[in-house]
């Protein structure tokens, strides 16, 4: 647990001190993402390392299988904003459901499209 | 002597940590006892919960962020995380890669363009147009996208969460009327649109749904704060 947790911190620091270098165009965060996923590529089956791998995944599935309270602490912060929901709250809602229903109609559509024509269903 | 307990707790950070992960631990069972109900969404329930007690005894936000930080700060290697599925799944991304990243590129623009279209054909102000553009991707990201962009990270998230609690909900009834049968593109779809919250959802209707779900959430992280600055 304690090499995993420290593993990812280590990963999102190199992530956050090269989003500094590029100026804040891509956050931290999603830099470390990439470049975890580039190294454990790289460096998987080796069996001086397989101790660190096992760690990592492990804590890693810890923190993605409860996900969703890292959102509760962010999502109460709407209690500032209660003024904007009172008047534009109807707007707001309006804005979100046109947007996500027309983005999952479009990326689904275009996943199956692409997949259909690359051949991706000529076993079905 | 109860009041001047209670002031003594409400100001320190162990309250509010220990209430988000009692609120959090309860609405996970509740959601457990209609498993698939999106109404029943823990993450909506504990947010709902928390803000009427902070609203009822008058709490300000920055008193509770103090013991809720602790929480908040595991986002940043939460979003780290995210890699390892990439990792894991590496034979799946290549050999679906062309409907994925045609579905990626496309999908992202479709979110953040229509984000912006709509909310400045409301009229909202440039500062809420910037909080809400990124709200697709998870809420470390989006937040970081949208304190990048002079928005407000706090309505960003927010967003975020109320965009993936809406995915949550609508996808299934919605690819099932589309009759979409392809669990690898339902999954892509709501991870690109709704992030973790859609993800979570996802994994609870199908694991390769759930599988593709998470491909598509850290993919899109990284494309939109790229694709963002096309748009503001």
């Amino acid at each position: 647990m304690l090499v995993g947790i420290t593993i990812l911190l280590v990963f999102q620091l190199i992530g956050e001190v090269t989003a500094y270098f590029l100026g804040g165009f891509v956050p931290g965060p999603v830099i470390g993402m990439a470049m975890i996923a580039v190294v454990l590529t790289l460096t998987g089956g080796k069996p001086v390392l397989e101790p660190a791998h096992r760690q990592t995944l492990d804590t890693s599935r810890t923190i993605l299988a409860n996900l969703g309270i890292l959102f509760v602490p962010a999502g109460v912060g709407i209690i500032q904003h209660l003024d904007l929901i009172r008047d534009r709250g109807l707007a707001l809602l309006a804005i979100v459901l046109l947007s996500t229903v027309i983005t999952l109609a479009v990326t689904v559509w275009i996943f199956i499209l692409v997949k259909r024509l690359s051949g991706g269903y000529a076993n079905d | 002597m109860t009041d001047g307990l209670w002031v003594y707790l409400a100001t320190s950070p162990l309250l509010w940590l220990a209430a988000t992960l009692v609120v959090w631990l309860a609405a996970t069972g509740l959601a457990g006892l209609s498993p698939g109900n999106p109404l029943l969404n823990p993450i909506l329930f504990s947010i709902a919960a928390i803000a009427t007690v902070l609203c009822v005894t008058g709490i300000d936000y920055a008193a509770y962020f103090e013991g809720a930080q602790f929480i908040h700060f595991l986002l940043g290697p939460a979003t780290v995380a995210l890699g390892i599925p990439l990792y894991e799944k590496l034979s799946l991304v290549k050999s679906n890669l062309l409907p994925l990243l045609a579905a990626l590129f496309v999908g992202s623009l479709t979110a953040v363009g229509s984000t912006v279209f709509f909310s400045r054909l409301f009229g909202f102000t440039p500062e809420v147009v910037a909080s809400l553009a990124p709200k697709s991707t998870t809420a470390a990201v989006a937040m970081a996208i949208s304190s990048g962009l002079a928005g407000d990270p706090a309505l960003t998230a927010a967003v975020v969460v109320l965009t993936g609690i809406c995915g949550a909900i609508v996808v299934t009834p919605m690819m099932n009327a589309m009759r979409i049968k392809d669990y690898s593109a339902r999954g892509f779809a709501v991870g690109l649109a709704s992030h973790g919250i859609g993800t979570a959802r996802a994994y609870s209707v199908d694991p390769v749904a759930g599988l593709f779900s998470g491909i598509a959430m850290g993919l899109n992280a990284v494309l939109t704060s790229l694709i963002v600055h096309l748009f503001l």
